[in-house]
C-alpha cells in the first residue's frame, strides 16, 4: 500500500517537474509546479510529516505560486520561441548526472538497511507538537536569524520594485 | 513494507536533476526562478525522508528554513525581475549582454 502511493506520487512529481522545464508558455511552467507542490504534499502525508504537508499547500501553493502567476500575468511574456543556446551542455550535464543517480539505486540494493528508530515516541506527541518544541527550545536562534531573513528580502523587494522611491530622494 | 530511503533519495535526485537542467537551458528568467523552486523542493523531500527514517524531527525543521528562503529568494527574485523588465523591457537571458557590447 505504501509502494502504491509513493510510486503514484513519485510519477506525478517527476512528472511535473519535467514539464516544468520543458512547456514553453510560462503559465503552464507556473500550474505544472503547482501540482507537484501538491503532491509533494501527498507525499509529506505519506512520511508522516503532516504539518509540513499543511505549510507546503500554504505557503508554496498559496502564497509563492501566486506571486509567481502574478509578476507573469504582470509582465504579460509571451512564451519562449526556443530553448537557451547551452541545451546541449545542459543535456549532457542531466544525462551523466541521471545515470550516476541511477548507478548509486544499483548500489544502495547491497547498503545495509538504515536503522528505524522507536516509532512509539513519535506517535505519542503529534507531528506538529515535536516541531514546535525543537523549532522553540533547540532551534530557537535559528528561528530568529529566519525572521531577520524575511525582512530584508521584504525589504529589499519594496525597494527593488517600487519605481520612484530612488528618484523621490535624490 | 515500507518504502525504502533510497526510492526517496532517487526521486529527489531526479527533481533536483531537472531543476539543474531547467536553469541551464531555459531563457526565461520567470522559469528559471521556478526550476530553483524545484531544486529547492528536491532538498526539502530529502530532509523530510530522512527525518522520517532516523526519526529526528531537525530534518522537519530544516525544511522550515529551505522554506523561508524560498519566500525571501522569490520575494527579491520577482522584484529584480520587475525592476530588469522595467529597463530592458525584456526577461529574457540571452538578451541581456549588455557587457558584452
Amino acid at each position: 500500500m505504501d509502494h502504491i502511493f509513493f510510486f503514484y506520487f513519485a510519477a506525478v512529481i517527476a512528472g511535473t517537474s519535467v514539464l516544468v522545464v520543458a512547456l514553453r508558455n510560462p503559465v503552464y511552467s507556473a500550474l505544472a509546479l503547482l501540482i507537484m507542490f501538491f503532491h509533494v504534499a501527498g507525499l509529506y502525508v505519506t512520511l508522516h510529516a503532516e504539518f509540513l504537508a499543511a505549510v507546503q499547500i500554504v505557503v508554496y501553493a498559496g502564497a509563492i505560486l501566486v506571486l509567481y502567476l502574478f509578476v507573469v500575468m504582470l509582465l504579460s511574456i509571451r512564451s519562449e520561441e526556443r530553448y537557451h543556446n547551452q541545451l546541449p551542455v545542459a543535456g549532457l550535464l542531466g544525462v551523466t548526472l541521471c545515470t550516476e543517480v541511477l548507478l548509486l539505486l544499483i548500489q544502495s540494493r547491497t547498503a545495509p538497511a538504515v536503522p528505524r528508530g522507536s516509532a512509539e515516541a513519535a506517535a505519542e506527541t503529534g507531528n506538529t507538537e515535536m516541531i514546535g518544541e525543537a523549532l522553540y527550545s533547540t532551534y530557537l536562534f535559528p528561528f530568529e536569524v529566519a525572521s531577520l531573513i524575511l525582512l530584508v528580502a521584504m525589504i529589499g523587494a519594496i525597494i527593488l520594485a517600487k519605481k520612484d522611491i530612488i528618484e523621490t530622494t535624490e | 513494507m515500507t518504502v525504502p530511503l533510497s526510492y526517496y533519495l532517487v526521486l529527489s535526485g531526479f527533481v533536483f536533476l531537472t531543476g539543474v537542467v531547467g536553469v541551464l537551458i531555459r531563457r526565461n528568467i520567470i522559469v528559471i526562478l521556478l526550476s530553483v523552486e524545484l531544486m529547492l523542493n528536491a532538498t526539502n523531500i530529502n530532509f523530510v525522508a530522512f527525518s522520517e527514517y532516523f526519526h529526528q524531527v531537525a530534518g522537519q525543521v530544516f525544511v522550515f528554513f529551505a522554506l523561508t528562503v524560498a519566500a525571501a529568494e522569490v520575494a527579491v527574485g520577482l522584484a529584480i525581475i520587475i525592476a530588469l523588465h522595467r529597463t530592458n523591457s525584456s526577461i529574457y537571458i540571452d538578451e541581456l549582454n549588455l557587457l558584452k557590447r
